[in-house]
């Protein structure tokens, strides 16, 4: 071939892509553009949270000076503690407020533990982040293989097995799944400990003899040398996290299989096999490489979802999580905690918005 | 019908294609049979006749619920039918290739133009990287795309169809197969560049001696392209006829495939509508 192409002189040949990216001023001016979006997203996103979170709180017939004082006060007790709640202004002040305590970092004091709402998440969610964690990784762990067997061996036993058994995690209630468990792997065999993120003697050695770095029982014990309060703390986590990655396995091997259908049935699949690329590669490497595009969302949201939603497993199981204590603390009408917890869990549903962006541009070329 | 070849490359002997579907088996191929040599063999017909699924079943890429039937599959005397899987695959892509129809579906869009040429080459016998790069880059050079080396970095969404539709060419084309299936190649194509990817195409296979299965539904482009043109008609090979004698054509759907295109400087008058008989089903 000559350098000047005779047979292409239009130059219908040349590459017609873009420079290659490197750290140039345009991917750092995207990358800042990324950012301020994100931040100006999250911002938005908590103070509407913030907005109908606390509206409904000022709504709902609950009293939460008579949560606070008692059903016994007199009515000038009551009357104080109204005053001192500052339940006596109107709403929008109160609003104010309470936005800008936020802002400076005050989520206010939960009448139910007598703590600031701050330490209390700090204490609950990650234990909640646990659960949902190695829950997720089962669901990945087992549902990415299934579905991906399920939609290579459609419509035959494998195919039927799985879906049976995930039709069966989707049908069953949390809660009656996690007391069958309990009763089976705790009451009569017991392989598993008992509800409660620690036994009592573990949580002696917890409560004194490890430094909280992360608030992860888990992670403090393991990097505080406290073998034993880490294996019970793994113990105790293996349950509910089983009963809740059941579910996540159940959603992402059921989306995993319908997105490698779609992938299998494409062109690109055939040019694979045409090529003499053996079956293993053309759909573990090939279609699940496309289909994961699509299922890193699935992943997301439904990491998010139980981040949010393992409330009925928190209880069951006893765990000491921001679900279960959400939950406790809008029995109460203590709204200062309730309202601290949506504001954590909305953040966290905006953060893995931003991962799930991350990883999409990991996995797919063309969201570059 | 056949004339059979001494020195044919591929031999296939009443090869069927059968789909079972919920209204009884439907036979996309019914019985064809035919030889392909080193030299340019069209297959034409319009859509649903047959042509893509015969050059499917050839690669054994039929997949289930199909079904494929033959008296007799050689590909250079060896017997394709019920080959065990890992001899199928050293024949695909290594000996037997397939150029399909549109590089926006028939290219992985998540892995780059690199990857996917080198896997050609990586799954038959594994050579050395630096070979592979030097073979992905000369083969980038044969389909005539300046720049190979910015072009095996870039992913299929990066590339124009024509620039997609050769580097398609290169990829199947990459370890040097001596029979190429040629599946409606420059259907998906802007016209301008049809002709461009025609001409490579016709310069390799002509370069390298392969034999050449040419599939597409346009009969005047399949003529001035191959040496012998067969037409099928709803799964049948109606008609086989040396391509510089198609204005002999008998059969009366390949004279109404010729005809129902305009001619520049002919009249004026209405095209004929193609005449589809029953009859022909079976003949």
């Amino acid at each position: 071939m000559t350098s000047t192409n005779i047979d292409d002189p239009r130059g219908l040949g040349r590459a017609r892509i873009p420079p290659s990216r490197g750290r140039s001023s345009r991917g750092l001016a995207r990358a800042a553009r990324r950012v301020a979006s994100f931040v100006f997203s999250l911002a938005v996103t908590l103070f509407g949270l913030l907005l109908v979170t606390f509206l409904i709180a000022r709504v709902v017939p609950l009293d939460p000076v008579l949560a606070v004082v008692g059903d016994r006060a007199t009515q000038a007790q009551y009357d104080a503690a109204r005053v001192e709640l500052g339940l006596d202004r109107p709403i929008p002040e109160q609003f104010v407020r309470y936005v800008g305590d936020v802002l400076t970092g005050d989520l206010g004091t939960a009448n139910l533990t007598g703590q600031p709402v701050l330490k209390d998440i700090g204490r609950t969610f990650p234990n909640t982040l646990e659960l949902a964690t190695f829950a997720t990784i089962l669901g990945i762990v087992l549902g990415i293989p299934g579905g991906v067997v399920g939609a290579v061996y459609q419509g035959r036993w494998p195919d039927q097995v799985i879906r049976v058994v995930g039709l069966l995690g989707y049908s069953m209630p949390v809660f009656w799944l996690g007391l069958v468990a309990l009763l089976i792997f705790y009451g009569t065999l017991g392989w598993a400990p008992g509800p409660g993120r620690l036994d009592v003697t573990q949580q002696f050695t917890y409560e004194f003899d490890v430094t909280r770095y992360t608030g992860s029982v888990i992670l403090d014990s393991a990097l505080s040398g406290a073998w034993d309060v880490f294996r019970n703390a793994v113990a105790h986590l293996i349950l509910p996290a089983a009963v809740l990655g059941y579910f996540s396995m159940a959603y992402i091997s059921r989306m995993t299989r319908s997105f490698m259908l779609e992938q299998l049935g494409q062109e690109y699949i055939t040019a694979a096999r045409v090529k003499g690329v053996p079956e293993w590669r053309v759909i573990w490497v090939h279609a699940l490489g496309n289909a994961m595009v699509p299922l890193i969302t699935v992943i997301v949201l439904s990491y998010a979802s139980l981040l949010e939603g393992s409330v009925l497993t928190e209880t069951v199981f006893a765990w000491p999580g921001l679900g279960l204590y959400v939950t406790q603390a809008l029995f109460a009408a203590d709204f200062n905690a309730v309202l601290g917890g949506t504001l954590v869990i909305g953040a966290m549903f905006i953060v893995l918005n931003l991962l799930s962006d991350i990883l999409y541009t990991i996995v797919d070329p063309r969201a570059r | 019908m056949t004339q059979a070849h001494g020195d044919a490359l591929l031999s296939v002997r009443d090869l069927s294609v059968t789909f079972d579907t919920r209204r009884g088996p439907f036979q996309a191929v019914r019985g064809i049979s035919f030889d392909v040599g080193r030299e340019r063999v069209g297959i034409v017909g319009e859509s649903g006749s047959g042509k893509s699924m015969t050059g499917r079943a050839i690669l054994g890429l039929v997949r289930a619920p199909g079904r494929v039937a033959a008296s007799c599959l050689t590909f250079d005397g060896i017997d394709m039918r019920n080959l065990p899987e890992r001899q199928m695959r050293r024949i695909r892509g290594q000996r037997v290739s397939m150029v399909m129809q549109d590089p926006r579906y028939s290219l992985n869009p998540v892995m780059t133009v690199g990857r996917q040429i080198a896997e050609a080459l990586r799954v038959h016998g594994r050579p050395p990287r630096d070979e592979i790069r030097r073979r992905s880059l000369d083969m980038l050079n044969e389909v005539q795309i300046r720049d190979p080396e910015r072009v095996l970095k870039a992913y299929p969404h990066e590339l124009s169809g024509g620039m997609g539709q050769r580097v398609m060419i290169a990829m199947m084309l990459v370890t040097e197969p001596e029979l190429l299936i040629a599946d409606e190649p420059t259907s998906a194509l802007d016209v301008t560049v049809q002709l461009e990817v025609l001409r490579i195409l016709d310069d390799l296979v002509r370069r390298r001696g392969m034999g050449l299965i040419f599939i597409s539904h346009d009969l005047r482009l399949v003529s001035t392209f191959c040496d012998r043109v067969l037409v099928m008609y709803r799964g049948r090979i109606v008609e086989e006829i040396e391509a510089r004698r198609l204005h002999e054509a008998k059969h009366p759907y390949t004279q109404g495939l010729l005809n129902c295109l305009p001619r520049i400087g002919g009249g004026h008058g209405d095209l004929p509508t193609l005449q589809r008989q029953q009859a022909w089903k079976d003949a």
